[in-house]
């Protein structure tokens, strides 16, 4: 399979694409590992600066296998392996949500719905003080956090506004 | 002060669908993807309701894949079955791809300024708000009812204070929760 660049890519990340539980980043090391180091196809500095990138990006941070891709196999490269990376996943999870549709209605599936949306819940907090602890910026950025929580609250801001936003206030600041 | 959470809007056709999930996609500076599409999807556009939507984000954060994609499918499904839910992840995805490839051809030039990291910095505060919108909004709707506020607090704790793995907590405290909602109803109903 070592001879053909684009099997390759399929065969690294279709298996990452259902190892994946938890999010895209839970494969970044084994995307590495792969990618770096058993296959060659960029360098420990590329990866560096291809994870910047999709950070940097908006959209799904996911799209890191996207530049993998490409600086493996241009442009096909780039278009198997984000195929190989979201098309498994998601057929999982759309035979889940067809079947859900299916049963719409039982009484265990309303169980079941009710039992997961405080789960959902304190995923999301989680998530926040995860976000808050991994931001560099310092005092600033609780601030702009919190006010902009506050802005989306009341619903007086939308996401666009608020990075705009966070972005001028930083450049007055820090630039 | 908060207006109460309308019934759903009818349902928008595919081309509608793609283009929500493609403007999200390509604004999204700062990461955080669920609190945008929770903000624009159930608050702006109140697609689907909240409810629905927590118990998707659940689903997608247990199973594989990225959870923005997942959450996409489970949105798009609910409004415009299979095709919907090709377009909410074409939207998602695809957009992006272009986006991100053309961030990757001026990556170079970006990073030789530190102006950059500023930008991205502010950026990513404002995404944060956004997120914690949604926490606080998750968090009223669960905290006054003593069973999903303990189960909401158990698993902030675990996955957020103490950095547990999400899978194994979410299989032990998911069949509980449920167990709890199953027999709550039963005894409302007896």
């Amino acid at each position: 399979m070592k001879d053909n660049v684009y099997l390759a890519l399929l065969g690294v990340f279709v298996p990452l694409s259902l190892l994946s539980v938890g999010g895209g980043m839970a494969v970044l090391p084994e995307m590495h590992r792969q990618a770096v180091g058993s296959y060659h196809w960029i360098t420990e500095a590329q990866f560096v600066a291809d994870y910047a990138i999709s950070r940097m990006a908006p959209g799904p941070g996911s799209l890191i296998v996207t530049l993998i891709g490409f600086q493996a196999a241009g442009f096909l490269g780039a278009v198997m392996a984000t195929l190989g990376i979201f098309v498994p996943s998601s057929l999982l999870m759309y035979a889940l949500v067809r079947s859900w549709a299916r049963h719409r209605g039982a009484p265990w599936q309303k169980a079941v719905e009710r039992g997961l949306a405080p789960i959902a819940a304190g995923l999301i907090l989680a998530s926040c003080l995860t976000l808050m602890r991994a931001a560099s910026g310092g005092w600033l950025v609780w601030v702009i956090s919190f006010v902009s929580a506050g802005l989306v609250y009341l619903e007086w801001a939308g996401g666009l506004t608020l990075v705009t936003g966070g972005a001028l206030i930083f450049l007055l600041l820090h630039g | 002060m908060m207006k109460p959470i309308a019934e759903t809007v009818p349902k928008p056709g595919s081309l509608a669908v793609f283009m929500a999930f493609a403007r999200i996609g390509v604004t999204s500076f700062g990461g955080g993807l669920s609190g945008w599409i929770m903000q624009d999807v159930v608050r702006r556009r109140r697609w689907i309701g909240e409810e629905d939507f927590l118990v998707g984000l659940a689903m997608s954060q247990a199973l594989p894949g990225v959870n923005v994609v997942n959450i996409a499918i489970w949105i798009g499904y609910r409004l415009g079955g299979g095709r919907g839910a090709l377009a909410a992840v074409l939207g998602i995805v695809g957009p992006p791809m272009l986006v991100v490839s053309l961030f990757a051809a001026v990556y170079d030039g970006l990073v030789r300024y530190p102006v950059t990291t500023v930008l991205v910095q502010g950026a990513v505060a404002g995404s944060i708000g956004l997120m914690l919108a949604m926490g606080l909004r998750v968090g009223r709707r669960n905290i006054g009812r003593a069973v999903p506020a303990a189960i909401m607090a158990a698993v902030f704790l675990a996955v957020g204070v103490l950095q547990w793995p999400i899978l194994p907590v979410v299989a032990v405290i998911a069949p509980v929760s449920m167990a709890l909602a199953w027999f709550g109803e039963r005894r409302r109903e007896g």
